[in-house]
């Protein structure tokens, strides 16, 4: 029965994913003078209108074409005015991904809906069918069994195609966005009654991001399903991915709103301090001016009462929206991260360095909004394109997710996310969260290193009968469901004790070590 | 304090399992000078034994057993061979190893561990026929059952239902073959094993009860085809794993003067009958037995560990006797963990008395055992439910009452939070009016603390 279901869900997810993959290519593009003129800033409209000029009314049937013309025009031109040194007239807009979303046709504009439950809708119910199979296998109570022998979970071949996928996925997603628009155009109708906007590519990205964490979601429900605490945590992400992080953002477009996810916080959330989202805030009446003061106090108070009174966890594995994706769709992968101690001197420098440079860069944007852009100029401008690209995009997006299958689920919130690394430190010197030790239990077997997702040893610690308490521990409480012989335990206590240097192995009376 | 082991004394350990590592890692905190040198022929470093099953069900690999990454050996300063050992020769102090290498000691620490005990019975020695404790026997069990289809498992005991469990994520059928009348039923009482049986049988095995192996029968090539059973069954099969118990390996020790019987006979600071030479963990035997149920050889990882640590205290610090405290031990059968502390016998008879505790699911279970007359605890054990070492260890021991363990049972609660609290159910079920009463406003108390 279960196989029955398992391979109609995989027969189901394949044929999703190829018609997900193919729809980038179908349709025509056809570029009309109109299109540019609604498109283009009026400052650019003569230049564009000249570039585009002999390609207005073709029609393209090949998007890669089609794209690289517009592209290369631009180009052309931008190199010219460089070479000229005409440095004010290079246009750094792009507006590529807009006329082609304005000049698409074709059967995926005309029947979206059909096209989005024959790509993503088949994926997901794919998905859901193979899960299901779950409930007709054995209870696993925290049984991991068949991990290694699996070629998508061990960096098989499915694995390193996945992780490919993935990759390029994201490129294209953060870098090459107007390749994707037949994407965007599937998920019109959803964007529609949602924001009441035609969909862009983070529309697309968002509507993509919350179906997956509601899918492997129920993964994670189906699979832990005996146990109490990661049933909680992952209904606890499903929630805060779809309704703050989804449904509300988008309806606050509905009222003329700025987008914003009420429970992401700087630093993660770099942009909260620049200019164009202060402004936005401060120009949106007093909801605008609650968001800006519920933001300062989640940095201020949020974070730091929180984690003292339940460690990172609050945050980390139960509300955050990449953790919510590394718990849910990163779960198989999460054996795959690096246990040594040399990895574990890697994260320290370049969590911690992220945080300075975040720190850093929102203090000299604050400076430069504050002084109106007088004393720096546009020099914060050049810091934020930096770290746009290589922390907010390439770090957390391509590595982050992209990884998985290569560095398991939780390699940006380990080495790179700044926000992680603030309620670490808050979580290592002043918190209630601590992962006791059942006495001397331990078998030293190391199923909880192996599962830990961010690399901790926890072996080390258990095996002497000390206290886990560590920085990096997002509390997601797997390593005290793969422990056979009941060690481990997540717990908020008392102070005092929590950070025992002195652990006791009970049991032996003929001496008391001190290791 | 003083120390019998010197700055250039040459320390020369048998064995990299947990007793002797422990000793090897807790002399060497205390003396970074002296030299020790780690000799084992299965593994060139320190793994976790119980783990090798989760190897064969692909839940780990054998990277992740190891405790200690491979740089920290050569950090501390530990030579490691990878070498059996042949013989010692203990006139001129010298270790003799397989490949020719010898290795000469000023102290020498035996901690070879166990081998599988053997079946006699006929066929034995068939092809496809194998116990299972170390990785040559992982290594062999992963070729032997590489296509095979129906296999019997001979022993109720903890590495039987293990081998049962890793045969089953092969999908591979298994008829299970266990002696007593329930699973387990030489250590559990009948409630707890009869539970336990019928988990067995849950996950589709075939378990025969009360029943033995007669004889094995192969066939022309030397591969067993099938088991006779005592109750005159034959059972076609293509594999058989022989699970009922170990046994200290020292027989490598055949040749040389050192005094065994079963195990290296050895004394309470665990010495032998030959100056500077020590036993520890699985293979020493005692020649005096310790308190009810660890007799004369003691087989868990933990006491390994506890050996390990107390000699290496008694030859770095001050001379010191092994005392263990009051028993424990784990164990996992499928989903359901076993948790025990103090001794809980298999029949509980006056003066004895007992309070159960089953969940009507029938998936927890927990015993309480006590004296009648003064209340003393004795002994605990929960299935499904985790219960706090260090809470019993205390009650044991600082011989709680029956009625005061009851009464503060929710402190040995270990569960994860959520959980539905198991305490609770187990003191409800126990209708005795004052602990209710004096848990009740304790439990109040304790929500409010617990609420962060």
């Amino acid at each position: 029965m279960e196989q029955i279901l398992r391979n109609i869900g995989i027969l189901c997810v394949v044929v999703g994913l190829f018609v997900f993959t193919i729809i980038p290519f179908l349709g025509t593009y056809q570029l009309e003078q109109k299109t540019v003129l609604e498109v283009v800033k009026p400052e650019h409209y003569e230049v564009i209108d000249l570039l585009f000029e002999p390609y207005y009314g073709k029609i393209y049937t090949n998007n890669v074409k089609f794209i690289s013309t517009l592209e290369d025009a631009v180009k052309g031109y931008n190199n010219e005015q460089r070479k000229l040194e005409n440095w004010d007239k290079v246009i750094y807009d792009d507006y590529v991904f807009t006329l082609a979303k304005s000049s698409v046709e074709g059967s995926v504009k005309n029947n979206p809906i059909i096209f989005l439950l024959s790509s993503v809708g088949l994926t997901a119910f794919g998905g859901l069918i193979y899960m299901i199979a779950g409930f007709f296998e054995p209870k696993r109570n925290g049984s991991q069994e068949g991990v290694f022998h699996s070629s998508m979970k061990n960096r098989g071949w499915l694995g390193i195609l996945t992780g490919s996928y993935l990759i390029v996925f994201y490129i294209v997603l953060y870098w090459f966005p107007a390749y994707l628009v037949n994407l965007t155009e599937m998920v019109n109708p959803i964007s529609l009654i949602l924001s009441g906007q035609f969909a862009g590519q983070w529309f697309l990205y968002g509507f993509l991001y919350t179906l997956v964490i509601l899918v492997m979601g129920i993964r994670m429900l189906i699979n832990y399903r005996d146990n109490a605490y990661q049933k909680l945590r992952t209904l606890s992400v499903m929630f805060f991915q779809l309704s703050f992080a989804f449904l509300i953002p988008e309806f606050l477009m509905l009222f003329n709103m700025p987008w914003h996810d009420f429970k992401n916080i700087w630093p993660l959330d770099y942009t909260f301090f620049y200019a164009y989202r202060l402004d936005g805030m401060l120009s949106a009446g007093s909801l605008g001016l609650f968001m800006l003061f519920w933001g300062v106090i989640l940095i201020v108070l949020g974070v730091p009462v929180m984690t003292y009174f339940y460690g990172k966890r609050w945050y980390c594995s139960w509300v955050c929206g990449c953790g919510g994706l590394a718990e849910t769709a990163g779960d198989p992968y999460r054996h795959l991260s690096d246990k040594s101690l040399k990895a574990w001197k890697i994260e320290r420098y370049m969590i911690y360095g992220v945080l300075v440079f975040a720190i850093v860069m929102t203090g000299l944007t604050l400076v430069n909004y504050l002084f109106e852009f007088g004393i720096l100029n546009d020099s914060t401008q050049m810091l934020h394109s930096w770290y746009g690209f290589f922390i907010g995009a390439a770090f957390a997006g391509v590595v982050g997710t992209g990884f998985y299958p290569f560095m398991g689920n939780r390699v940006w919130c380990r080495f790179g996310c700044p926000l992680a690394a603030y309620l670490g430190i808050i979580q290592r010197f002043k918190s209630r969260f601590r992962i006791t030790t059942n006495g001397g239990q331990c078998i030293s077997c190391g199923n909880c290193s192996t599962y830990c997702e961010m690399g901790i040893d926890v072996r080390w610690y258990a095996q002497r009968g000390q206290n886990i308490v560590r920085a990096s521990c997002v509390g997601c409480g797997v390593c005290a469901s793969v422990c056979p012989r009941g060690v481990l335990k997540l717990e908020n206590g008392e102070e005092e004790g929590r950070m025992s240097d002195l652990p006791i192995i009970i049991g032996n009376d003929s001496i008391k070590i001190q290791h | 304090m003083s120390s019998s082991i010197k700055k250039n004394d040459r320390v020369v350990v048998i064995g990299n399992g947990i007793a002797g590592i422990t000793f090897a890692r807790n002399l060497r905190k205390s003396n970074s000078e002296v030299s020790i040198t780690i000799i084992s022929g299965e593994s060139q470093y320190f793994f976790s034994r119980p783990a090798l099953m989760y190897l064969y069900m692909g839940q780990m690999k054998f990277e992740n057993t190891k405790p200690y990454e491979d740089w920290f050996w050569a950090k501390n300063n530990f030579q490691l061979i990878h070498a059996w050992v042949e013989n010692i020769d203990l006139e001129s102090k010298k270790v003799i190893c397989s490949n020719g290498h010898q290795e000469n000691y000023d102290f020498l620490i035996v901690a070879t561990g166990s081998t599988p005990r053997k079946l006699r019975v006929e066929g034995i020695d068939l092809i496809g026929v194998q116990g299972f404790y170390g990785l040559a026997d992982l290594d062999l069990m992963e070729k032997s059952t590489k296509s095979i289809s129906h296999a019997v498992v001979v022993g109720g005991g903890l590495v039987g239902i293990e081998l049962v469990e890793m045969l089953l994520t092969r999908k591979i059928k298994v008829t299970y073959l266990i002696r007593e009348a329930y699973y387990f039923g030489n250590v559990l009482p009948e409630a707890e094993a009869k539970l336990l049986t019928q988990l067995i049988q849950s996950h589709g095995v075939d378990a025969r009860l009360s029943i033995e192996i007669e004889r094995l029968e192969g066939d022309v090539s030397g591969h067993v085809v099938g088991v006779h059973t005592t109750n005159g069954a034959f059972i076609q099969c293509d594999w058989v794993g022989i699970a009922v118990g170990v046994q200290p390996n020292i027989s490598f020790l055949k040749n040389s003067r050192l005094e065994t019987n079963v195990g290296v006979l050895v004394n309470k600071y665990f010495e032998s009958n030959h100056v500077n030479v020590y036993a520890i963990g699985d293979c020493a035997e005692f020649k005096e037995a310790l308190e009810i149920p660890r007799g004369n050889i003691e087989q868990t990882w933990y006491t390994g560990r506890m050996h390990g640590e107390t000699l290496a205290f008694s030859l770095a610090k001050e001379k010191t006797a092994y005392s263990p405290g009051v028993w424990f031990n784990s164990a996992k059968f499928f989903t359901t963990e076993y948790l025990t502390y103090g001794h809980v016998p298999v029949m509980v008879q006056e003066p004895l008395r007992d309070f159960y505790w089953e969940s009507s699911e029938k998936d927890k279970a927990f015993r309480i055992v006590y004296e009648g007359e003064s209340g003393r605890v004795l002994g605990v054990h929960s299935l499904g439910w985790r219960i706090k070492h260090q809470f019993f260890d205390r009650a044991i021991s600082e011989q709680w009452t029956f009625e005061k363990v009851m009464r503060q049972l929710h402190k040995a609660d270990f569960d994860p939070e959520f959980y539905k609290s198991i305490s609770k159910e187990v003191v409800k079920n126990y209708s005795n009016g004052s602990v209710l009463k004096n848990k009740s406003v304790k439990s109040l108390r304790t929500i409010f603390k617990n609420w962060f």
